[in-house]
């Protein structure tokens, strides 16, 4: 009767609801917290997580600066779009550079081991140095299974470390961010968002992306069963060749571990039929660090990473 | 799959070991969730363990700890999706210690599944998180039978386990169970039907997750909109927020509570400042108003005749979750509810839920870990809400510990109880244990001619037949005696459902099933008797006989409809005046239900 027929008329379907849940999580840190920040690498989801930003705060500019931790292995094509898409939002970019800490000694970097994990101690000195309260992130509980435990906010201490048996409830849609000083709360307005919902927004939205996430020849080498793009800073072993391949790459992060798929898909609606079909996770198909250990997520979130 | 599919949130309940972990593994394995490179790392681990098949539950312990003890600890979320829906699973903790986990689970949740053991029944733990779902207002529970495969897949062990959970779940207020019988080890029931249990006619465990109805579960109809964040742009200026209850329009009025000062709403915007004809839950808007004014966070919108509650006292269900302190009276906290942020102070613990027995224990003088109990709370500043059953995003709060920061608490605001300070209660010498039956009200409620007194007639014929004392109050006679001072306007309205509801109580409470055929169409009519019951100790179950207002008037038996609409009746319900359908009914009947028989048997099967 009248009752069903109305409830069936205000559907919000999904991702319309996801976006909501997001835009609500950006409104609440606004609000309560002091020095918020965004972490944009220039990926598909920090651009998704920019994107909600700029409609919740609509027609204002959303109220916080973007962060950049700067491995600086990076593909050209990223920093270059990264910069156009800042200017273009009008918010502030800041970068934080993993190189400025190697070279104060800071931290030392592992031959072969790629930057990422070096990236938590340039992170958690950008949050002290400029005294965050809250970092959003864009990381999404499908992605890993110890993202999967996380909470929408999470506190982290004073040397940025995850605690996961000792989180705090969170009920409904009451976050509680209250810290103590020097602590501070890792927020992520995507936990519900799958792969698959972040292309679809992709899609629906227009949401602009590097170039690299749709299919494009160049140079790769093939190494522990993943396809990797020949850049500078990828140094290639003895007997290792390089071929040319149409790929794109599901993931960006550090080029010197982050592998690329072949693919043909040069469009959304490609890219999302492929998604929908794929049998490999994105980790699983281009995140070499990964691959370390069946912990390898928990143990870098513990540390400070994301 | 499609985009548009609409979202359930799931939450699993149950004890350790009946296999939440591996019947969500199984979801995710049969709806081919698995991608190849986890499946892979999934038999690599199993392998490593000595396990001779795949251990699906590693699929939702992802800590290490987890992984070493073979329990969950924290809640995973999970996703999947079939072409007609999307899924998130929150894969909740069974272990006493991590209660506060489950309720975190659970206090988004669409819909609960309670995985019961089937050589084991319904142990402690079931029955808390049966209980937990019910008061944290979870609309659907499943319950999964599981490990059939351990009991021979017999059709006698489920009918006893749904029998038990039946028994218990008539003191518990859920709108909608279901029972299937399976094997999350072998996949019986879960995705795919089982051969191996041929007796049970229902639907598998993923085709009743696909169908089950929640459109309508949330608050169409109390509007409201908590400010959650001021945009100022220029000469712009916008009030942010999720809409938590009911349709805000361009044009309608408003009043900006606490401060009363009304509006209009100028133009509402969605995200990126999309034009929106209507707005409603759980859309996140920003709304214009036709005035300047002073409206802040914390501040809520809503409708000048339909109005929340704003108070600095508030009754609540309280669920603590700190595990180095306790709730005591006098005890003072941060109250986090909505977009409020107040200073709270604990007046009094009325009693402490054993939530295994449901037995109230008034003599509590805190509640520590895990506990449930019913406070009453005083807040530093005035506290714009409503109770939780009408809507669960306006109804609930947190507790923090102000040195802490810690969340110490989950609350659930319940209807103030009604003290009249100088008229002090006799005490009976005869308790409600003594008596020979229990009693309860069946509050039936619809529009005229919905067929309410003809069902109430039949449901009491059949209890008497059956040797159960009951007795009708109907609408009607009533107003030939006790009521024969009210008229019809809404305040006499409102005390005629307070009387019969008086009435109602006192029959219940000794031991006779009291059956109300009323209209009683104002929802906070109704919420405020089931208040006094609850607040009693006894059942109150509330029935909708849900009949189309035009089939209503096709019947007219008493040409009321007929006089309504030639204007000789004013104030008529389903003609010029409103009637407001329970949000959660205990039970819905609807014309094309079988029959008055049928029906009312199905109201007698409330009261098993």
């Amino acid at each position: 009767m009248t009752r069903d027929r109305a409830a069936e008329d205000y559907a919000l379907p999904h991702p319309g609801a996801l976006e909501a849940e997001s835009a609500h999580v950006f409104r609440e840190v606004a609000a309560t917290f002091e020095r918020p920040v965004l972490l944009f690498s220039g990926g598909k989801d920090s651009m998704v997580m920019l994107h909600v930003a700029v409609r919740a705060f609509w027609p204002a500019p959303p109220p916080f600066p973007v962060l950049h931790v700067d491995t600086g292995h990076n593909f050209d094509e990223v920093v270059e779009f990264r910069d156009r898409v800042v200017r273009d939002t009008g918010v502030r970019l800041l970068v934080a550079r993993v190189q400025d800490d190697l070279d104060a000694g800071r931290v030392v970097e592992e031959p072969g081991a790629g930057r990422n994990r070096l990236q938590t101690a340039t992170l958690l000195r950008a949050i002290a140095e400029h005294r965050f309260d809250a970092v959003f992130g864009g990381a999404r509980r499908d992605e890993e299974k110890a993202r999967a435990k996380e909470r929408v906010f999470s506190l982290r201490d004073e040397h940025g470390q995850w605690d996961p048996r000792n989180q705090r409830p969170e009920l409904w849609n009451l976050y509680n961010g209250r810290h103590r000083r020097g602590e501070h709360v890792r927020v992520f307005p995507l936990s519900n968002w799958t792969e698959l919902d972040i292309w679809s927004y992709v899609r629906d939205e227009r949401v602009e992306l590097p170039p690299i996430y749709y299919a494009h020849r160049r140079e790769v080498v093939e190494r522990d069963g993943m396809l990797f793009a020949r850049t500078p800073h990828l140094v290639l072993a003895p007997g290792e060749r390089t071929r040319p391949a149409t790929v794109r790459f599901r993931t960006v992060g550090d080029a010197t571990c982050t592998g690329c798929v072949e693919s043909t898909a040069a469009t959304d609606d490609e890219v999302l039929a492929e998604v929908a079909a794929s049998r490999v996770t994105e980790r699983g198909a281009t995140r070499a660090d990964d691959r370390v250990s069946e912990a390898g997520m928990e143990d870098r979130k513990r540390e400070g990473y994301f | 799959m499609e985009s548009g599919a609409q979202l359930l949130r799931l939450a699993t309940a149950g004890s350790v070991d009946d296999g939440k972990s591996t019947l969500i593994g199984r979801l995710l394995h049969d709806s081919k969730a698995i991608l190849a490179d986890q499946l892979e790392s999934l038999e690599r681990v199993s392998r490593a363990r000595g396990g001779d098949r795949l251990d699906l539950a590693l699929l939702t312990d992802g800590l290490r700890a987890e992984r070493e003890q073979g329990i969950t600890i924290d809640v995973a979320h999970r996703f999947f999706a079939t072409p007609r829906r999307r899924f998130v699973i929150a894969d909740t903790p069974g272990h006493v210690q991590y209660t506060r986990n489950m309720v975190t689970g659970a206090s988004t949740a669409d819909l609960a599944l309670v995985v019961v053991d089937a050589r084991r029944g319904l142990l402690e733990q079931s029955r808390r998180h049966a209980f937990l779902s019910s008061l944290l207002g979870i609309p659907h529970l499943v319950v999964c039978v599981n490990k059939m495969d351990l009991v021979d897949w017999s059709a006698e062990r489920f009918a006893e386990v749904r029998a038990e959970f039946e028994r218990f779940a008539t003191r518990l207020e859920i709108a909608d169970v279901a029972f299937v019988p399976m094997s999350a080890l072998h996949g019986d029931n879960v995705v795919q039907r089982g051969a191996r249990m041929p007796w049970y006619e229902g639907a598998p465990l993923l085709h009743h997750l696909e169908e089950v109805h929640i459109a309508s579960d949330r608050n169409l109809i109390d509007p409201r909109l908590p400010v959650q964040y001021v945009v100022r742009h220029g000469d712009f200026r916008g009030y942010a927020g999720t809409v938590a209850g009911g349709v805000f329009r361009p044009g309608d009025d408003v009043v900006v509570l606490p401060s009363g000062v009304t509006s209009t709403v100028a133009a509402i915007h969605g995200p990126g400042g999309t034009p929106l004809a209507v707005a409603f839950p759980p859309q996140a808007v920003t709304v214009r108003l036709a005035d300047d004014l002073d409206v802040r966070r914390g501040d809520t919108l809503c409708k000048p005749g339909n109005r929340p509650r704003v108070g600095r006292d508030v009754e609540a269900m309280v669920c603590w979750l700190g595990d180095r302190s306790s709730l005591v009276p006098g005890a003072r906290l941060v109250l986090q509810h909505s977009t409020q942020l107040t200073r709270a102070t604990v007046h009094g613990l009325r009693y402490r839920l054993d939530v295994t027995t449901l037995h109230r224990d008034e003599a509590a003088e805190s509640l520590s870990l895990n506990e449930i109990g019913r406070v009453s709370l005083h807040t530093h500043t005035p506290l714009v809400h409503d109770t939780y059953r009408t809507n669960r995003a306006t109804g609930s709060f947190i507790l923090v510990d102000e040195t802490t920061h810690e969340t110490v608490a989950a609350g659930m605001v319940l209807a103030p109880a009604e003290a009249a300070p100088t008229v002090v209660r006799h005490r009976p010498a005869v308790g409600r244990e003594d008596r020979a039956t229990r009693g309860a009200t069946v509050w039936l409620t619809g529009l005229s001619a919905a067929g309410k007194s003809t069902l109430a007639v039949e449901v009491e014929r059949q209890l008497v037949a059956a040797g159960r004392p009951a007795y009708l109050l109907d609408g009607d006679n009533v107003r030939l005696g006790l009521n024969a001072d009210l008229g019809f306007s809404a305040e006499d309205r409102a005390e005629n459902v307070r009387r019969v509801g008086e009435v109602a109580r006192l029959f219940a409470d000794s031991g006779t099933v009291a059956l109300v055929a009323l209209i009683s169409p104002y929802r906070e009519d109704r919420d405020r008797v089931r208040a006094a019951h609850e607040e009693a100790g006894l059942p109150f179950l509330e029935v909708f006989v849900d009949t189309p207002v035009e089939v209503c008037e096709a019947r007219d038996p008493k040409g009321l409809y007929e006089r309504a609409r030639r204007g000789e009746l004013r104030g008529f319900t389903g003609v010029d005046a409103p009637y407001e359908p329970p949000l959660r009914p205990e039970l819905v009947l609807r014309p094309d239900g079988g029959g008055v028989a049928a029906s009312a048997a199905r109201v007698v099967g409330l009261l098993a």
